[in-house]
């Protein structure tokens, strides 16, 4: 049985203490130690963008990256994005444009368009379809989140 | 409204609707939602009939327990089913409770009218509201399929752009999906597959398993069948992977032969089709001397669900509860009891949101994977999750196509003589109960399990516009085409019902052809069409779709205009799509525009609507430019997506779309009207743009390349 390390991981503006297997991925750690389910396994191979959260402002895929090396990183998921409850842009966008069918991918969406606006409040529409370039969906939300992204950028 | 199978089976308004004493309406669908938005629609539609804010109306988490069998939410029917029902039981509810408060305040029903469920005799201060009126009784009434329904100057929700329900917590990570459900004392599980159909499991190295149970994992095992459960999440991830080391599988080759060549000569049932039904006759010859023959084929498709499915199972003195995204819970619920030798009675299945599913894909395997576990470990609630490679490898595929058309013109250019016969494998095979254990059959775990388990054999779909032969009949006026479906025998790949079933192939097929033939007769292509349409909405929507997309301009170097048409199941949905796109020299297409035109009867939430348009286009062009399941002798190699792409956001175009509302006519569903005729748009620009008929999907480059070189 693998040998459990306990750690320290800053989620949402909170120092935790996690103990996991080190080899585990943030993705599990934050689901099911932490219980920020917001950010949804899709693959497991980093090519479908669902587990994406902030790190360090970036985006990043958790499902593969081992939690463990994430420790002194200023990490942020779905859910502390909406800081005391009052939603962000990107997301009031989403809402605005009615921008969802199933759901299961906005949570990437939104964290992937959180940190491409958070960069670049001004970007081009090639620039927001490089940003999203990883991020994928089935039911074909696509021509909303768009429409939500450049409504958001032309204000 | 009478012939609404959903009320016939369910016709007690207490089925539908509950008045809960703190002022809410409980409704129970027996449809669900599969991401398509319908408790949305269907919300407003008891809204507005009796009269409340939509706040009031809850819809109810769908259980057997406690839900009407509506059967299987699939066809685009729950906007006419469970909408239908509702709509009635609605108004069933408003007529008995209007009745209650006439009595109550000594009025005429007439006299009196509701602001949201409260109910006041006009020009007065006596009132009533529906919650005192029912005091949290229920109605004991039946629901009167023809009772009165609000007019329609009333609807403050019925037509409107309606905010999708649970967006708010989607974009905060806060909506529950079956994967993110835990229990305090819940077992995680990951099944373990064969490498290949029909592999057996030869054996287990014994002392890795036993190494697996010191290490507190889990192991089921039945014949084939393996799974492996942990307390941790990734303790079982580790532990399923260690399991599949420790297998040993022998036999399972697939028959890499190929698949088009297979459709046309492998043993098959034929049947002719007349009037949207099969019969079972002999088939009529083909007529000689057509003016233009051709023949278009379509991969098997994967419905690629954005979630691997799950399920959870808790199984405790001995009741069997499972949590699903399944499309039918009932159909389930028989089906698993079956399976496992219970009586159903003893089975519930609850309804809890998966990610899209675009049909039948893992859903209902993965509860039974799931009930199998949690059967292992009574007593404790089971999350059972499929992996990526589960879910390409296992999922029930949408079947290849092969369609064989043949016309005849007169010498004005019309149509005189239309044959079109259809090949593929089943479109149907949910698990259902049946026969001879024909539901549990259509389990994949089933056929992994050790004693001997019935067998599936599709026999062809019967009924109307269904199966392989939906949208085989044209919709043109085309007086008796001959149609022919040909269900073959020995096909490869396990197959079932994908978003639109065989109108996919059939419409691509069909709109293809139409753009030939108008060619071949010189005439233009969406002209050829509207003089073989006499229905004036198929006009409408034809004409707005080629009016948005600029029909007849000359289209810029490199580029062609295309459309195409279909109304859904020769009953639901008219749609016609325009697109515009360009060949680029790396012989990649690139989609420009897309100009949608649908009418869908009366609308009942315009959002979805568009919504369903704009994500049906997408995911038909999808289809149409990237995918096709790849498989050899040693099983499925379209594992993750890069083995099987799809599109992305680099190739989704501007998108138009124009709804014809048609309140006097009955809703329809809009979430299938587009699969058909995206394909042929796209090929038909495609053939304008560059002069390459593409006659099978997908439309890559090496399909462009091998084009130009033929």
């Amino acid at each position: 049985m693998a040998e459990m390390r306990t750690f320290e991981l800053k989620v949402n503006g909170e120092t935790r203490e996690i103990t996991a297997d080190p080899a585990a991925p943030l993705l599990l750690v934050l689901r099911n130690q932490l219980g920020l389910t917001g950010a949804k396994f899709g693959c497991g191979l980093e090519q479908c963008g669902a587990c994406a959260v902030l790190v360090d402002g970036e985006a990043v895929l958790t499902c593969n990256a081992a939690a463990a090396d994430f420790q002194g990183r200023d990490i942020v998921t779905v859910e502390g994005l909406a800081a005391e409850g009052a939603l962000n842009a990107v997301q009031q966008a989403f809402i605005l444009a009615g921008a969802a069918q199933c759901g299961y991918c906005l949570p990437g969406m939104v964290v992937a368009a959180t940190a491409l606006f958070d960069a670049n409040p001004q970007p081009s529409d090639d620039e927001i379809k490089d940003a999203l370039a990883s991020q994928l969906c089935r039911c074909g939300t696509h021509a909303r989140i768009l429409a939500a992204l450049r409504e958001l950028r032309d204000g | 409204m009478a012939d609404n199978p959903s009320l016939k089976n369910n016709p007690s308004l207490d089925a539908w609707l509950a008045l809960t004493g703190d002022g809410e309406i409980v409704a129970r669908p027996g449809k669900v939602d599969i991401g398509q938005r319908i408790s949305t629609a269907l919300r407003a539609i008891v809204a507005d009939e009796m009269g409340v804010r939509l706040d009031r109306v809850r819809m109810a988490p769908p259980s057997t327990d406690t839900h009407p069998d509506e059967g299987v939410t699939a066809g685009s029917n729950s906007i006419q089913q469970s909408g239908g029902a509702l709509r009635a039981a609605a108004a069933t509810a408003r007529r008995h409770l209007l009745a209650r408060a006439a009595a109550k305040l000594d009025a005429d029903p007439e006299s009196l009218e509701v602001a949201d469920g409260l109910v006041t005799l006009k020009g007065t201060n006596q009132s009533v509201s529906y919650w005192e009126l029912m005091q949290n009784r229920p109605f004991g009434i039946e629901v009167d399929a023809d009772a009165p329904r609000i007019a329609r100057e009333a609807h403050r929700l019925i037509g409107s752009e309606l905010a999708p329900a649970g967006i708010a917590d989607m974009v905060t990570g806060g909506f529950r999906f079956v994967h993110d459900l835990a229990w305090p004392d819940m077992r995680h599980a990951r099944p373990v597959r064969p490498p290949r159909y029909g592999a057996r499991l030869e054996g287990l190295d014994e002392a890795a398993v036993e190494r697996l149970l010191t290490d507190g994992v889990s192991v089921v095992r039945d014949g084939s069948y393996l799974a492996a459960a942990a307390d941790d999440e990734f303790a079982a991830i580790r532990g399923a992977e260690r399991l599949a080391r420790a297998a040993r599988w022998s036999g399972g080759a697939l028959d890499d032969a190929d698949i088009f060549e297979g459709l046309r000569t492998n043993e098959r049932i034929s049947l002719p089709v007349a009037d949207g039904k099969p019969a079972r006759e002999p088939v009529p010859p083909l007529f000689g001397d057509a003016t233009l023959t051709a023949s278009y084929e379509r991969p098997y498709l994967m419905h690629g669900s954005m979630a691997p499915s799950a399920s959870a199972a808790l199984f405790k003195d001995g009741r069997l509860q499972v949590w699903t995204h399944s499309q039918g819970i009932h159909p389930l619920r028989l089906t698993l009891a079956e399976a496992l030798g219970l009586d159903a009675g003893a089975v519930t299945v609850n309804h809890v949101p998966g990610a899209g599913c675009y049909g039948h894909n893992g859903a209902d395997d993965a509860a039974f994977d799931a009930a199998m576990v949690a059967g292992a470990l009574p007593g404790r609630p089971v999350l059972l999750k499929w992996t990526r490679d589960d879910e390409h490898a296992w999922e029930p595929y949408g079947s290849a196509m092969a369609m064989d058309l043949a016309a005849r013109l007169d010498d004005q250019g019309r149509i005189t003589d239309w044959s079109h016969e259809s090949f593929s494998d089943t479109h149907v095979a949910r698990p259902r109960p049946g026969p001879g254990g024909a539901g549990p059959a259509r389990l994949v775990a089933l056929r992994h399990l050790g004693d001997s388990k019935p067998t599936f054999t599709p026999q062809p779909n019967m009924n109307f516009e269904s199966g392989m032969h939906r949208n085989l009949t044209p919709g043109y006026d085309l007086g008796r085409p001959r149609l022919v479906k040909h269900l073959v025998r020995g096909m490869p790949l396990r197959t079932s019902s994908l978003r639109c079933l065989g109108a996919g192939g059939n419409v691509f097929a069909i709109e293809s052809f139409m753009d030939e033939l108008a060619a071949h007769a010189g005439r233009d292509a969406l002209q050829f069409r509207l003089d073989h349409l006499s229905d004036p909405r198929a006009h409408a929507v034809l004409e707005a779709a080629a009016s948005g997309i600029g029909w007849g301009r000359p289209a810029a170097e490199g580029r062609g205009l295309g459309l195409a048409y279909a109304r859904y199941a020769a009953t639901k949905a008219y749609a016609a799509v325009a697109v515009e796109l360009s060949v680029g020299d790396d012989a990649r297409i690139r989609l420009h525009r897309a100009e949608i035109a649908a009418d869908v009867g009366e609308v009942i939430d315009m959002a979805g609507v568009r919504s369903q348009m704009e994500g049906g286009f997408l995911q038909a062009a999808s289809w149409a430019l990237y995918e096709q399941v790849a498989f050899d002798a040693g099983g499925i190699t379209s594992r993750d997506w890069e083995s099987y792409p799809i599109l992305g956001f680099d190739n989704v175009p501007e998108i138009a779309v124009t709804v014809i509302d048609r309140p006097d006519e009955p809703p329809l569903g809009a979430g299938e009207a587009l699969g058909g005729p995206t394909p042929a748009a796209i090929a038909n620009a495609v053939y304008r743009a560059s002069g390459l008929r593409l006659r099978r999907m997908p439309f890559t480059p090496d399909a462009l390349r091998a084009a130009a070189m033929a």
